[in-house]
């Protein structure tokens, strides 16, 4: 099956305009478009996406001038909930997509990542920091989700796969 | 450039990895784990990694630390942190890493540490 190719689309009410017009590494940017408040992207189920989507999650952040401190955690909390969807949700299956979105009203920003997954249960992840945890090489993303986000939560999209919503206070 | 650059130096019988970058999923995490494995092969089991330049560390990256200061427990040998960036710091203590890990603001206490 054929690799999905990165990001598409973009769409919401109003006006609409692009984040500035070259990548961070000079490429021009392609068919990446800002709606008003809503920035969607579609990624691929690869390791490097997840740098892709903390690029957008670093613009979104810049774009909304948000702090120092709440730009590092939206881009954490963006790279483990991608990395989630990539590895555990799609299994690294390239064909599947992984769909990343920011929404702004002034007041709270939304972010969601859909993958194609089966779903798991959060509340069964065991705890990173329990002392019989500790030393374990994985299972901190979700930890780091919820500290640096003001909510979190996980469902199931009616469509197949689940979906992370996290907010983020303004 | 790489993600990660690791840059190392002998201090007696301590190995110091300098290490630039971002220690995150993929190439990053995998540079520091092929370097820790090459030591260890070499007989080098002291490091010190100097993280004072290592710009973002993500879940993966910490999994990496915490990874390799196992892996160099088991083989007899001592992993220790030196400058921490008050990102890691911070992070090291969200995942209550930071009674793990033996970690020095400078680096010659960290040397000795190791005798």
């Amino acid at each position: 099956m054929q690799a999905f190719s990165d990001r598409v689309l973009c769409s919401g009410g109003g006006q609409r305009h692009g984040l500035a017009g070259r990548l961070s590494d000079g490429r021009e940017r392609e068919s990446f478009i800002v709606a008003d408040e809503t920035t969607e992207i579609t990624l691929a189920s690869r390791i490097e996406s997840i740098a892709e989507a903390a690029t957008v999650a670093s613009q979104v952040a810049s774009r909304l001038r948000l702090n120092e401190e709440a730009a590092f955690g939206l881009d954490l909390a963006v790279r483990e909930a991608v990395t989630n969807a990539v590895l555990h949700g799609n299994r690294q299956d390239a064909s599947q997509p992984v769909e990343l979105a920011f929404t702004d009203d002034g007041t709270e920003l939304v972010v969601t990542v859909r993958d194609r997954g089966e779903g798991f249960n959060p509340e069964a992840v065991p705890d990173p920091t329990d002392a019989q945890n500790l030393l374990k090489a994985s299972g901190r993303g979700i930890l780091f989700i919820r500290t640096f986000m003001d909510t979190v939560e996980w469902s199931r999209h009616p469509e197949g796969g689940t979906i992370v919503r996290m907010t983020k206070k303004r | 450039m790489a993600e990660l650059n690791v840059a190392e130096r002998q201090a007696g019988d301590v190995t110091v990895l300098d290490l630039s970058g971002k220690i995150t999923i993929g190439e990053g995490s995998v540079a520091l784990r092929s370097a820790i494995r090459r030591l260890i092969e070499e007989g080098k089991k002291k490091i010190l990694l100097n993280l004072g330049s290592v710009s973002y560390v993500d879940s993966s990256g910490i999994g990496e630390l915490v990874s390799s200061f196992t892996t160099l427990n088991r083989e007899a040998g001592q992993l220790k942190l030196l400058n921490l960036t008050q990102k890691i710091q911070d992070l090291l203590a969200i995942t209550k890493l930071l009674t793990v890990f033996d970690t020095y603001d400078d680096e010659s206490s960290a040397l000795n540490s190791f005798k």
